[in-house]
Order: C-alpha cells, then sequence, then structure tokens
C-alpha cells in the first residue's frame, strides 16, 4: 500500500531499474566474476586456535612447492601507530584493522589470518597453505561477556585499558569502552513511578548472511601501481584501508566496483584486499581471491552478541517517568562493536524525562564484528520493547496507545542529545493502530506483537556528476555502489528534474579514477545525499541550458524557462528548443553539458518504524510461526516505492530470522559450529507469509524530494515485535534470542 | 594432471570442454565455460544459488560433479532469454522488482523455472516451497513469490504471452 501523491511524473513511480536486464539474464558481474588471463589464486591460512600466541611461521616447505608464487605473513605488512580515526562509532582503527587482516604475534580467533598464498590454482595455494608449519602456544580465551568482563579474565591485548571509566584504570581490561548518556533525575523519576518492570536480555552474535562471498582480484603493477576489482559497499574506503594497511598511496590504487551481493553493513571494511594487492605485487602477476562461505562465518562480519538488563517505570496514566538500560555487546577480537548507536537508540523512541544508559564495548576471542543494518539498534529495541510491552499490559493501556502517549515528536530532545526535526513516529503508530491487520482476529496459540524502532540515517561526504549526450540522452554517475535499487532512484530524481523519460538516462557506478570521493553506501544515505547532488547538478544543468537558448535567441536569460525538457521562452518569441537541440549544438554555445556537485550534507532525516507480528506457536515442538506481518515505516517520501517495500521487507525478514533462528553456535573450545547456510538457518520462502508494507510519508524538509533513508529501520523492531507476539500466544516472555524451538518449548516446560 | 572430456547439451547447444575429475558442474561452467551467470553462494548445495536444470532437473551445480553431466542436457541462466524476448518469468521479475542486489536472481530464476516447468499453475504455498531451496537475503522473498505467481498467470494466458513477445 502507499500513499499516491499527484504532481510528479517519475518520483514515486516504479519503472523497472536499469540494471534489471543484467541481473535477470545473468550478465551482471560480482566480485567472483573477474578474471584476468594468467591470474594467480590466493587462500589464506587460518588459526585453528582462539586464541594463541605464534611462536614461529616456518614457510620453507611451501616455498618451495610447484605453481606457488608468494606467501606473505603479518611480517610483511607494515606496523602502523594504535590511533583511532575521528568520529565516533564510524572511527576506524587501522592498527587493529591491519592486525584483524593478517595476525601479528597472537591468533585472537578461529579463523584468524595468519599467512595468504599465490598460486598457478586454487589446488595449488590450497596445498601450499597446508603446508605452512605454524608453531603456536595456546592461550585462555575468553568466550563469553560475563566471562571477559571478569576481574581476572584472561586479556585479550595488553595495551587496552578502559575509555570513560570515572577514574583511569591501571590495568588492561577486556573492557575497551564505557559509554554513560544521562540527564534528569533518576530518585525522582522513580518516586514518581506507579508500575517499574526489569528484565534482562541476551542476544546472540549473528551474520549479515549476504549470499555473494567476499571476493578481489588485484594486480599490481611493476611500478607499484594496482587496481582492485571487488564488490564492497565502498570502492573509495576500500581504497583508503587497503593502501593505508599497506602502507601505499591512495593514488596509485585503482578500485573498479563489481556489482555488490548484498552487504547489510559487512561490506564496509576490508578483508581479502590488501592481501591480494600484496600477492601480487610480490609475483607480478594478478590475484584473485575468493572466500569460501565457510570462512565468511567464521572471519567476517558478524554483528555482537549482547547482554542487557533494562528497567522502566511508568506512572498510571501511561507517562513514562524513569529508564535505565545497562548494556555490554561483543566487539569481538579487537574493540569496536556498536554499543554507541545502542546506548544512543535504545530509549531514543520516548521522551523519559529521567535515564540512565551504561553501555559497554568488550573484546573477547570471536571474530571482529562488522556494522550491520542499523549497528547496534537491533538488539537495543528488542529490549527496550520488550519492556514496554510489559509495562502496556501491566498498565491495562493498549502497546500502540502507549507509545503515543510517550512517542518523540518535532522538538523534543532526544536522550541522546539533539532536537528531533520533522519526524513521522507518531504518523507509523497511528498507521499501525488503524491498519486491520491490528484488530483482526486470532486463533488458539496465536499471538499478536507490536514494536516499534529508531534510526538516525546519514548524510555524508558525496560527488555526483549528471552529463548530456548529443542524442539528449544523460549520465548519472556517482561513485557509490547500489545494492537495493539505488540507481534506479537517482535516475528518477533526475528524469524528475530534466523532465525527460528515466530510460533515457543511464545512472552508472563510476570508479575510483572516474568521480571524485563517495563515502560508502550505508547509514541509508545514497538516495537522500547522492539524491541531493544529483539533483543539485540537474538544476545547474538546466540553469546552463537555459542560458544556452537566452544565448541562442538573443534574449535575457531571465526570459527563459524549462519545461518538460525544453528551454522556452516565456514570451513565446522563440520556439522552444529540446534538450537535444541543445545538446547536439552545445559546441557552439560553450561546449559540453554536465554538471559536477559535490556535498556532504546534513538532516539525513530520522527513521521510524512501527511494525505487526502475528505467530502462531506450536506447543509440541515449540516452532514459531509468523502468520502474517506488517511493516510501518517513515520514508519521508518513496522515491521507487517497490525499493522502498523491498527494503521495509527484507529489514523485517532479517529481524525475523534474527528473532528465531539465527545464531553463532561455538563449541567449548570457541569453534564455531555451524559455518554453512544449513546450520546458520536464514529464513527460506517457506517459512514466511507476504510481508506487508505501509510506507508513511513525512517529508524531510532537508531533501529536495523529502527522502529519509529508508534501508536500516526496518530491521530495528522485528525481534521485540515477535517476541510479544509469542508472549500473547503462549504467556511466556522470551528474554533470550533467538527463540528456536527448543529454547520455546523449555519456556513453555516452565508451567 | 590428464583433464577429462565431457560432451553435453548446453542451453540446446551440443558442445565440450575440459576438466579435472574433481571439478563441480559449477566451476566448469563459470571457469572453463566463462558462463558467470551461475552464481557460488556457499558451495555446499544450501542456498541454490548455483541452481541449474539437469535433464529437466533442478539441482544445484556445486553438488554435481562435471564430468557427470557427459551426454546431458543442461539448462542455465544464460539460455533463459530467447533472441529478442525475455521468458516470462524474467519479465515479472524485472517488472515486479523481485531482487535488490541480484546475486541469488539466476538461481532463483531457474528454480522457479523447474517449477512452472512441472507445475504451470502452482499456489502461493507451492512457490514458497519450490524455492524453499533458494537462499535470498535482501527481498524477504514476497515480491519474488509475487513475481513467480505472475508469471505462471502469464504463461498460461495466450493474450498477456503475445503481448509480452
Amino acid at each position: 500500500m502507499t500513499t499516491t501523491r499527484t504532481g510528479y511524473k517519475w518520483v514515486g513511480t516504479r519503472p523497472v531499474r536499469h540494471d534489471g536486464l543484467d541481473k535477470v539474464t545473468g550478465r551482471a558481474r560480482f566480485g567472483a566474476d573477474y578474471a584476468t588471463a594468467g591470474m594467480l589464486h590466493g587462500v589464506v591460512l587460518r588459526s585453528p586456535h582462539v586464541h594463541a600466541r605464534i611462536l614461529s611461521i616456518d614457510l620453507t616447505e611451501a616455498a618451495a612447492m610447484p605453481g606457488v608464487k608468494a606467501i606473505i605473513t603479518g611480517a610483511d605488512l607494515p606496523d602502523i601507530p594504535d590511533e583511532t580515526g575521528t568520529g565516533s562509532e564510524g572511527g576506524i582503527n587501522f592498527r587493529d584493522l591491519s592486525r584483524n587482516i593478517l595476525a601479528r604475534d597472537k591468533v585472537l580467533y578461529e579463523g584468524h589470518p595468519v599467512a595468504a598464498v599465490a598460486a598457478v590454482t586454487l589446488r595449488a595455494a590450497q596445498r601450499a597453505a597446508e603446508a605452512i608449519e605454524v608453531d603456536y602456544e595456546i592461550l585462555p580465551a575468553v568466550l563469553s561477556l560475563e566471562e571477559a568482563m571478569e576481574d581476572d579474565a584472561p586479556v585479550l591485548h595488553d595495551d587496552l585499558f578502559t575509555l570513560g571509566l570515572d577514574s583511569p584504570p591501571d590495568r588492561p581490561s577486556n573492557i575497551s569502552r564505557r559509554r554513560v548518556i544521562a540527564r534528569g533525575d533518576l530518585d525522582a523519576g522513580w518516586e514518581e513511578a506507579d508500575v517499574v518492570v526489569e528484565r534482562e536480555y541476551t542476544t546472540k552474535a549473528v551474520h549479515q548472511g549476504y549470499i555473494e562471498p567476499h571476493a578481489v582480484v588485484a594486480e599490481t603493477g611493476e611500478d607499484g601501481r594496482s587496481t582492485l576489482w571487488c564488490s564492497s559497499q565502498g570502492h573509495f574506503a576500500m581504497r583508503t584501508y587497503t593502501t593505508k594497511v599497506l602502507g601505499w598511496e591512495p593514488g596509485d590504487m585503482k578500485v573498479i566496483p563489481a556489482e555488490i551481493g548484498g552487504g547489510f553493513g559487512g561490506k564496509t571494511t576490508i578483508y581479502l584486499e590488501p592481501l591480494a594487492a600484496l600477492l601480487s605485487r610480490r609475483a607480478g602477476r594478478a590475484v584473485k581471491m575468493v572466500m569460501t562461505r565457510s570462512e565468511v562465518f567464521r572471519a567476517t562480519g558478524p554483528t555482537s552478541g549482547s547482554v542487557m538488563r533494562i528497567k522502566m517505570g511508568a506512572r498510571r496514566d501511561g507517562k513514562l517517568v524513569a529508564a535505565t538500560a545497562w548494556m555490554a555487546y561483543e566487539a569481538g577480537a579487537f574493540p569496536g562493536s556498536p554499543i554507541g548507536p545502542g546506548v544512543m537508540t535504545v530509549l531514543a523512541c520516548y521522551d523519559i524525562p529521567n535515564v540512565l544508559i551504561e553501555g559497554y564495548d568488550v573484546v573477547l576471542n570471536k571474530p571482529k564484528v562488522a556494522a550491520y543494518r542499523a549497528p547496534g539498534a537491533p538488539m537495543a529495541a528488542f529490549a527496550a520493547e520488550s519492556v514496554v510491552d510489559e509495562l502496556a499490559e501491566e498498565l491495562g493501556i493498549d502497546p500502540i496507545e502507549l507509545r503515543l502517549r510517550n512517542a518523540v515528536t518535532e522538538g523534543v530532545r532526544a536522550v541522546y542529545g539533539p532536537k528531533y526535526r520533522k519526524i513521522g513516529f507518531v504518523e507509523t503508530l497511528e498507521e499501525a493502530r488503524d491498519h486491520p491487520h491490528y484488530s483482526a482476529p486470532l486463533g488458539p496459540w496465536q499471538g499478536r506483537g507490536v514494536a516499534s524502532g529508531y534510526w538516525f540515517n546519514f548524510g555524508g561526504e558525496t560527488t555526483a556528476t549528471v552529463s548530456i549526450n548529443e542524442d539528449g540522452t544523460a549520465v548519472v554517475m556517482s561513485g557509490c555502489p547500489d545494492i537495493g535499487g539505488t540507481r534506479a532512484a537517482l535516475a528518477q530524481m533526475a528524469a524528475e528534474e530534466l523532465g525527460i523519460d528515466v530510460h533515457r538516462i543511464e545512472p552508472v557506478v563510476a570508479d575510483t579514477h572516474s568521480i571524485g570521493y563517495n563515502d560508502m553506501t550505508g547509514g541509508s544515505r545514497v538516495a537522500f545525499a547522492v539524491g541531493i547532488a544529483v539533483v543539485d547538478a540537474s538544476r545547474q544543468l538546466i540553469d546552463d541550458m537555459c542560458a544556452r537558448a537566452a544565448l541562442i535567441w538573443d534574449v535575457p536569460r531571465e526570459e527563459v524557462e524549462w519545461v518538460d525538457g525544453r528551454a522556452q521562452s516565456v514570451t513565446g518569441a522563440a520556439a522552444p528548443l529540446t534538450l537535444e537541440e541543445l545538446a547536439s549544438g552545445s559546441g557552439a554555445t560553450g561546449g559540453p553539458l554536465s554538471a559536477t556537485v559535490t556535498v556532504n550534507p546534513r538532516g539525513a532525516g530520522a527513521g521510524f518504524s512501527t511494525q505487526i507480528c502475528d505467530v502462531e506457536v506450536d506447543p509440541d515442538t515449540g516452532l514459531v510461526t509468523v502468520l502474517r506481518y506488517t511493516v510501518v515505516q517513515d520514508a519521508g517520501r518513496a522515491i521507487h516505492p517497490d525499493y522502498v517495500e523491498g527494503q521495509m521487507q527484507g529489514g523485517a525478514v532479517q529481524g525475523i530470522g534474527w528473532a528465531l533462528n539465527e545464531e553463532y553456535i561455538f563449541d567449548r573450545n570457541g569453534v564455531m559450529e555451524n559455518p554453512g547456510f544449513l546450520d546458520y538457518r536464514m529464513p527460506v520462502a517457506s517459512d514466511l507469509p507476504m510481508i506487508d508494507t505501509v510506507i508513511v510519508e513525512v517529508p524531510n524538509p532537508d531533501h529536495p524530494y523529502g527522502v529519509r533513508g529508508v534501508g536500516e529501520t526496518g530491521i530495528i523492531p522485528p525481534m521485540a515485535a515477535v517476541a510479544n507476539a509469542v508472549y500473547a500466544a503462549t504467556g511466556k516472555r522470551m528474554q533470550d534470542l533467538p527463540m528456536s524451538p527448543v529454547r520455546v518449548l523449555e519456556a513453555l516446560s516452565g508451567d | 594432471m590428464s583433464r577429462t572430456h565431457v560432451t553435453c547439451v548446453l542451453n540446446g547447444d551440443e558442445i565440450d570442454f575440459l576438466c579435472n575429475d574433481y571439478q563441480t558442474l559449477l566451476s566448469a561452467l563459470r571457469d572453463e565455460l566463462g558462463m558467470i551467470g551461475t552464481k557460488e553462494g556457499c558451495g555446499t548445495g544450501d542456498c541454490g544459488a548455483c541452481s541449474v536444470i539437469l535433464d529437466g532437473q533442478l539441482v544445484c551445480s556445486c553438488l554435481v560433479f562435471a564430468p557427470e553431466v557427459e551426454g546431458r542436457r543442461v539448462e542455465t541462466i544464460e539460455g533463459l532469454a530467447e533472441v529478442d524476448h525475455l521468458h516470462p518469468l524474467q519479465d515479472s521479475f524485472l517488472e515486479g522488482a523481485a531482487f535488490q542486489c541480484g546475486v541469488c536472481t539466476p538461481g532463483f530464476l531457474m528454480a522457479a523455472k523447474a517449477l512452472l516447468d512441472r507445475n504451470p499453475s502452482p499456489t502461493e504455498t507451492e512457490v514458497r516451497y519450490g524455492v524453499a531451496g533458494n537462499l535470498c537475503r535482501c527481498t524477504g522473498y514476497d515480491k519474488i513469490v509475487r513475481s513467480i505467481l505472475d508469471a505462471a498467470a502469464r504463461m498460461s494466458d495466450p493474450e498477456r504471452q503475445k503481448e509480452a513477445t
């Protein structure tokens, strides 16, 4: 269901996407689809231990094997100072990044890379990797947040001292950082509360689960200049990170973006890229590296497992008056969990006067976490929105009504600081409340749950170019990989501005040497930030074309306007000039028609989503089946509603997987037991119903068409929505994810 | 190392290629024949990205050894469209926005074709089970299921079929 609108020809329509034909015919080229003549194949030797000191690495036998052209270890990468880039959670520590790519003195998780080999065939490379002899001294490991945070826990990093404590620590710890948000007077808040609910929640590490494994082809020339073909969420970042880790100059590396087969945040960092580039430099040949699925699970991604304790108090009239949250997130082997956005978003939906939120970033012997769609927010919402549901029940207030009584609105100060600008949270709640789903009848062992979620969204550094070809067609060029239909959305905005058919515009994702810098495709930023740049560039072009028409007609510029893809005389003194005519004659009026705009826009409109879930629980098996699901989300303005719905549906289903099935399972030695899609159980089509969508449109005043990011918000409410539905069906509160059949049966047998 | 010579019918054409005995059909298609439309998502038969149709049967090409296709008929994504028009499934996927990143799409299209070949008018549930061996992480399956149902409707309606061509 989509709000219909008038006044736009292309914005809000559903054209076939420009890259669609290549994707339904098998012609689209993803990361692993590149090859060069004579290229070598690279593989990674990974640690079998979760925590061990590397005593020695003997390459003698491996290096002598037939077909082996280069081998590298941690000793081949430069030492990088321990400095975190500026910014909050987005900050990246290149020393840690380098050590995650190739272990130095210690391995910190099973799957941690120890060496990389390039050989003439994949088999030869694999055999050589097996012939590398590594001598390890096994160290005690920490595998849970509880263990890792204990005072006498084995420490992963001797130089890691907790930041953010009241007094500086005198010894290293696995807690890298404490984050605190506080406001108001908690004692007074609890005093005022008539009802208080306090609960503890846990979630497991889950993987982004993109279907395309990481892949790269690197070719480094004799002059040290290199080219990378790889799929990522940002080829400029791949260049920056890769050259930083190698100690090379960014300008010496060109990164050509492949089509990306899913990212969800997991392809915002590097793993294989510097290994392939350096192996290529050493071997003098191109090197291709592709991860196996097992490697993807064991050594990339996931997002944090967590432990959270939430306490909230409300007055009898439903007003939330006090809340505390204690949250600890697994960072994996190096600091940098999304605890920052976790503490910022956990209570961000509600206007609560008295608050204390405390968050901990904790390292342990598991793979380093990576961004995953609205990083840090979904688990936080699972906890907070479960407590809100309990409060609603205790107060005897409908859960949507309780949320409406406390919902943040324009001008309210967010718990983490700034005032909300124009937002549509209330509208999502009202649409959910009025949706037929919310009042549909339910059967036995069936239940309905609701939950909401908040995400910041992001702007970011952006370059876009719009050029007109001599036939009046246009090229819209950006530098942000298109994961879910952004090329179509950018073309639609340009078509709307230029007044030409959307399919006379070719949207292109250009490489690092063909367009100015662009931040990654992340933070749900592309339709917003790149959209602003494309609209600005289109408007500059229109202004330029009007000026040229004025020149041709010998009239003042003010007497020319742009209407329906043509320059038109306001006095009717001359016949209109079409885009084709202006473009084909542009040599005589000042040269080619092209405009480039760079922006770093603020005002990425905040996103809110409210979701309704119906489940049926099988009391004999504990299996939870989602019967019906509705996603209501504020998109600001849906440029291409199909792909906005797609983001909402895809996010919700990832959340349903997180809620019901997905988890990293480790044996007692910390080795992942389910590094494949058979045992890491992501939702399949037969698990699910249709996912109904309601696009709410509260336009973002800081975008020419009102766009808010839509990519991430949809994954935030599902776990709580499912848990609240399971409660409604069974009377059991599920506080630990996933709600797999065995856990649900355990809960049911507690009777 | 001696290589095995394999002859088969690929997308209607009799072809031959050389491969190693341990090589999968997936690897032969991609690495020996340059047909990169068939994707590898897991290599263990769990994701369906490498789905092809072998003698009318849907298979994961990562679970078939290349020499096994000797004398057999293989259909891949590259053979789905005709010279001047797409298969109705491809039209439906395009118009129904049935993919986002698109890496699972070739596998879904082959699985859907295998389904419609044996059941031209499936129910929603039959579609959901027909593609249950294919993972998509982007869409939540809603638009994929709708597009397959739409393609089935197109294929059984002569008027709409004419429209498409």
